[in-house]
């Protein structure tokens, strides 16, 4: 459905998104993440239609939007960053004006009627933009992107100050809209991803570092390999044995004291069940186990291993100092490492490709 | 382009802007007139027409001030920039909305020589001088009509162009009003210099160069000519502003 090849936007000297290539089919949800300034917005508004890239193509629905902009514009819905809205207009207003400048064929009452009734803004309807709340400025917003059911629809940071509540019926809408749209979700809120999102794309500095999909992430991420245990016994040497104990590769107690009992954190090699093994020492050494807990692992490390890697390495290349940093084992680290490892062989592998392909091309002129 | 249109034409009046722009235009005329030719006993409408100008440079910005940089302040823009609307569409939209509003003052605000005719027939039927021609000279004042409505195109064009350069709405309305102040002063120092060559380029430079033959009660086909190219340039202008803006 979009195909962005080689994408290139430079603002002046500064290269706000460099290279840039990926492919989202029909129907997928995809997220786009990545810290302040590392190229979403940019992107998205490349393939809005609102800046024009540098370098690159991009094709929504088999249409470059270079070449044919009008009709590309039709397919996308686009919810900008902030969201477009004419203060003094009331809300029926705004649609209407929207219905007309998409040129939508559709019955104009019911259509709308339906968008109103999906984002929940009918009882706001006939009321004037300036005086609603942030939460209902979004949803109009929202139901902006959807009028003429365009088949791509972008949303940059949907979620930004809605209250808790908002911001889960925002992401059902979402969704319940990746049902038959392939939509595009930008955000740094790396639940929101995780809940909504098919498929992950991080981008840093104007790169794609990882590119993933969702349940590949989320079951490394809940790959039960760490735990807290509570041991009643004398902190030093419940230490030790945790140390020494085939089958654990890290422990180190956290300073959570409960009368007798330490907290302790440790990590189990892969593969390892070390739950009942553990027991049963404990109970040889008469060491009450009080609690056990699987802790999972932390999708918003793994964004920020991701992002500092990606960032040291262009800063430094020697490995050396990105391994100061980690002094403690990590999962996320390694979680971290196999997805870039994964994205970077699939795009060399795409460019390489693409390389031949042009090769191939020139060769045949 | 059409939903442009009617967008920007509903926003002048959900808006003070609309009414206070209508209001102060009707009203000035009908001062300017009641001053130029009953107060001074005339038939002339020459002098009318040349202030209702002058009171333009100050009235256009009014109207063009916003249409860009109010979208650019409030982001609107990208709204109709992601929509499937050429950039030629939109500032089309835009302008032929601005220019409604003021031809239409324009046109209403032609009721004002409803008392020149009345007095005329009023004098003609006391009539001692019958070998002359009493009364306003129609020819004249349809004329002039057209040459302001042609200045005035102009001048929504260029306040166009100067709206889509700036994020503020007041510094586009005070840069406009400099530079059609600019325009309207050229055309009056023009008359004062004897050089063929330097005069013969500010007459093209100045806007107002052109209106002289309308205010004859001609219709001048070549001003008709240069009133919408200097119009076309400067929508063209605009578009460039905007394309321009998405390669940077």
């Amino acid at each position: 459905m979009i195909k962005i090849e080689h994408l290139v936007k430079n603002y002046g000297s500064n290269c706000a998104v460099d290279d840039i290539s990926f492919e989202i089919s029909r129907g997928e949800v995809v997220g786009f993440l990545g810290p302040n300034g590392a190229g979403k917005s940019t992107t998205m508004n490349i393939l809005t239609g609102y800046l024009s890239s540098t370098a690159g193509t991009v094709t929504i629905g088999g249409i470059d939007v270079l070449d044919n902009p009008l009709s590309a514009k039709k397919l996308i819905g686009y919810l900008p960053e902030q969201p477009p809205l004419y203060l003094d207009m009331t809300v029926e207003e705004y649609l209407n004006f929207n219905f007309a400048l998409k040129g939508c064929q559709l019955n104009r009452e019911k259509h709308l009627k339906e968008i109103c009734e999906v984002v929940k803004i009918s009882d706001v309807f006939k009321r004037v933009i300036r005086n609603l709340s942030k939460g209902y400025r979004q949803r109009v917003g929202i139901a902006q992107a959807l009028i003429g059911n365009p088949e791509v629809i972008i949303f940059d940071e949907p979620t930004v100050g809605l209250d808790p509540k908002q911001i889960i019926e925002i992401r059902n809408l979402i969704r319940t809209l990746g049902r038959d749209h392939t939509v595009i979700l930008s955000t740094h809120i790396l639940q929101e991803v995780q809940a909504v999102c098919d498929r992950i794309i991080i981008i840093n500095k104007g790169k794609v570092v990882a590119d993933e999909l969702t349940e590949n992430i989320t079951r490394a991420v809940e790959n039960n390999r760490r735990f807290n245990v509570k041991i009643c016994g004398p902190q030093r040497e419940v230490l030790a044995m945790l140390k020494s104990k085939p089958g654990i590769v890290y422990a180190e107690v956290l300073a959570q004291r409960d009368g007798e009992a330490y907290t302790y954190m440790i990590e189990s090699e892969v593969g390892v069940d070390i739950r009942k093994n553990l027991f049963y020492t404990l109970a040889e050494k008469n060491w009450p186990l009080i609690g056990l807990e699987a802790l999972g692992m932390n999708l918003e490390d793994i964004f920020i291993t991701i992002v500092d890697k990606t960032d040291s390495r262009k800063a430094l290349t020697s490995k050396n100092k990105v391994n100061l940093k980690g002094k403690s084992s990590s999962l996320e680290k390694e979680v971290a490492q196999s997805i870039m490892d994964k994205t970077a062989r699939a795009q060399s592998s795409s460019i390489a490709g693409s390389g031949n392909k042009s090769d191939g091309d020139s060769s045949a002129k | 382009m059409l939903a442009i249109y009617c967008k920007e034409l509903r926003s002048y009046f959900i808006n003070a802007v609309g009414y206070v722009y209508s209001g102060i235009f009707l009203a000035l005329a009908a001062l300017l007139c009641c001053f130029t030719t009953i107060k001074s006993a005339s038939y002339s409408t020459s002098a009318y027409f040349t202030y209702l100008i002058f009171a333009m440079v100050v009235l256009i910005p009014l109207l063009t001030m916003r249409l860009f940089a109010e979208e650019r302040k409030l982001r609107t823009e990208q709204l109709l920039l992601t929509a499937p609307v050429s950039l030629t569409g939109m500032v089309l939209g835009k302008f032929f909305a601005a220019f409604t509003l003021f031809v239409t003052t324009v046109i209403i605000s032609c009721i004002n020589f409803f008392p020149l005719y009345a007095v005329a027939v009023v004098e003609r039927n006391n009539g001692s001088y019958s070998t002359t021609h009493i009364g306003p000279v129609t020819s004249e004042i349809v004329g002039r009509t057209i040459g302001v409505i042609l200045i005035g195109a102009a001048f929504i064009a260029i306040g166009l162009f100067i709206s889509a350069l700036t994020e503020n709405q007041l510094s586009a309305a005070v840069i406009t009003i400099a530079v059609l102040a600019g325009t309207v002063a050229l055309s009056l120092a023009n008359q004062y210099i004897n050089v063929y060559a330097i005069r013969f380029v500010l007459d093209w430079l100045c806007i107002l160069g052109r209106y002289a033959n309308f205010s004859y009660g001609m219709f001048d086909w070549s001003a008709l000519l240069y009133y919408f190219s200097i119009s076309s340039v400067f929508l063209f202008l605009t578009i460039r502003v905007y394309d321009r803006r998405r390669w940077n």
